[in-house]
């Protein structure tokens, strides 16, 4: 099983994961080790088959455009870290 | 005594005003006490809450109504929403979440009068196969301490197992529920995709995902699936489809059914002991009259690397909603990019992390079409290979697992193994149709459960039912306890 090298620091850049140096270097040889694995699906020839994205494809559910209850805005913010006047508290976004 | 109750025993007695709710609920209450300290099913549960409930339930018996969960104790893996309760998905980085509604399944046990109950361990996100990847702790197997239980949902099926609760639900995204059922000696059953709705089950690969029941026989599978199924409109993956009287389907019968054995099953890694169970049981089922027929699913070993791309890849996008913003737990940061980056960081555990990086990297650009557009064509592949087969025969039997429940820490620092594990079961979930897994005997020394798996066509429940039925009331293991 061969491995493939992973740019660990820019992955869990792009998913927001701040990772320690010891962890940087658990994950990559590790995730090498899982995508050398994947690599086998290669031997296969897939050129004329269609992709599945769901086993049951429904499409077009929709539903009336119509106002049905929801939370409330107290239930919205009951498991908030941060809230005031009924509002999420979050860092400053802009200068 | 009254925990080891069957759903099926407790609607009799319970009808006659044999015993109560409040007693049934209390004798489980009794045995967490007693045995919790070992197993760790429970990160928690509100006896209070659940003793209530019993009460609410005896009262709609005193007034004459029956049904068949009225008044009956079932727990909750820890990744569905109970309004009210907490929920941690056995992740720190939920904080001190509490749900603010109820999961369908949820609103549809309580209608039926059941006592929802209790926070069932699992592997964080129900990511693992031994819940070990638990933040709350391992759960240990009923009948060996210094083994796993399964997973992802290992304290749903070790619950049910010790009988500290009548009955269970979890979820099954590739093969969640009928590992840690067969590890566990109990019955678990992953409906079709779409035949239960997903509303308020906390997302980990929305294509693959399914909420079932664990339970101690057949008969009470049947019972629990028949509340659980049916479509809903909160979620738009759930199918239209009638739900039939599953119970009813239990005639006892298999004579003349077809049933499958994938010569890719039977391959190396297969403990002997499992696979010498597997033979007899097959061979039950022959003397049953079933015809036994040799299929193949040639794709079988490319299933695991399949499901790891199209599992994570999901996960990678699902999991993007614990940012520290709108719930659980905060770690700030100087702007939000960073309060992000330090609240995933340190809320998440190893194997989260890891699989969110890993499905990040499939979908990321100039990697899609290498590896997620490929392995959503093999999924295709895969699922072929059963419509194919079924077209054959009316069920397929396979082992449920390569070896018994392994012990803990054996395989916790080798993904790539812990990830093999599965290999029996992660094609079903790929394919989007029924498995099941019940007893079919033990290993010698240890004395460990071994679980026959039992594949059926897409809303093919009743079939899968009739057969695990007709096998388990020839055959005494269902009836074995473990040493508590």
């Amino acid at each position: 099983m061969s491995g493939v090298e992973i740019d660990v620091k820019y992955v869990a850049h792009l998913a927001r994961i701040n990772l320690t140096a010891a962890e940087e270097q658990k994950l990559s040889a590790q995730l090498g080790k899982i995508l050398g694995y994947i690599e086998k699906l290669k031997e296969l020839d897939v050129s004329n088959v269609e992709p599945t994205a769901h086993a049951f494809p429904l499409v077009n559910i929709t539903r009336a455009d119509e106002v049905r209850p929801s939370l409330s805005n107290e239930d919205a913010l009951r498991n908030a870290p941060g809230k005031a006047n009924g509002l999420f508290i979050v860092p400053k976004i802009v200068e | 005594m009254l925990n080891q109750s069957t759903i099926s025993d407790l609607a009799t007695k319970l009808a006659k005003r044999e015993t109560s709710s409040r007693e049934v609920t209390q004798s489980c209450l009794d045995q967490i006490a007693r045995v919790d300290g070992q197993i760790h099913a429970f990160i928690s549960h509100d006896d209070v809450d659940a003793l209530a409930q019993a009460d609410a339930a005896d009262k709609r018996l005193a007034a004459g109504e029956r049904g068949p969960l009225l008044g009956v104790p079932i727990a909750i893996k820890d990744v569905l929403a109970v309004k009210d309760q907490p929920l941690n998905c056995c992740s720190k980085i939920l904080g001190k979440f509490t749900s603010p509604y109820d999961a369908t399944v949820i609103e549809k046990l309580k209608a039926a009068g059941a006592v929802v109950f209790g926070r069932l361990n699992m592997d964080e996100f129900a990511m693992g196969s031994s819940t070990e990847n638990s933040a709350f702790g391992t759960t240990r197997n009923p009948w060996a301490l210094d083994r796993i239980p399964g997973g992802s949902s290992g304290g749903s099926a070790a619950a049910v197992a010790a009988d500290q609760c009548i009955a269970s639900l979890g979820s099954d995204t590739g093969g969640s529920i009928r590992q840690p059922a067969a590890l566990c000696g109990c019955v678990g059953l992953k409906p079709t995709y779409g035949r239960v709705s997903r509303y308020g089950l906390v997302a980990f690969a929305s294509s693959l995902d399914q909420i079932g029941p664990f339970t101690k026989d057949v008969r009470d599978s049947a019972i629990l699936l028949e509340t659980l199924s049916g479509h809903d409109k909160r979620d738009s993956s759930s199918v239209p489809q009638p739900v039939p009287n599953y119970a009813a389907a239990l005639d006892g019968n298999v004579k003349g059914l077809k049933l499958g054995l994938p010569k890719e099953y039977m391959i190396g890694g297969l403990d002997s002991e499992v696979k010498a169970a597997v033979d007899a049981a097959v061979k039950q089922l022959e003397k049953l009259g079933a015809e036994i027929v040799e299929i193949s699913l040639p794709h079988t070993d490319y299933a695991v690397a399949t499901y790891y791309i199209i599992a994570t890849a999901e996960a990678s996008a699902n999991l993007a909603r614990f940012d520290g913003i709108r719930y659980g737990a905060r770690v700030d940061g100087a702007d939000p990019i960073e309060l992000y980056g330090n609240t995933r960081g340190q809320g998440f555990g190893p194997e989260v992390k890891r699989r969110i990086i890993l499905g990040t990297y499939v979908l990321s650009s100039g990697y899609y079409d290498a590896y997620y557009l490929r392995a959503q064509k093999v999924r295709t592949l895969i699922r072929q290979d059963f419509l194919k087969a079924f077209e054959k025969v009316d069920a397929i039997v396979t082992p449920t697992t390569p070896t018994a429940a392994f012990k803990i820490g054996e395989k916790s620092d080798d993904p790539l193994q812990m990830y093999l594990s599965d290999i029996f079961t992660i094609s079903c979930n790929l394919a989007g149709i029924p498995g099941l897994s019940l007893p079919c005997g033990f290993t010698k020394s240890p004395k460990l459960p071994i679980g026959l798996q039992l594949l059926g066509k897409p809303f093919g429940e009743e079939m899968l039912l009739k057969i695990a039925h007709a096998y388990e009331q020839s055959t005494p293991f269902h009836k074995e306890k473990a040493p508590l």
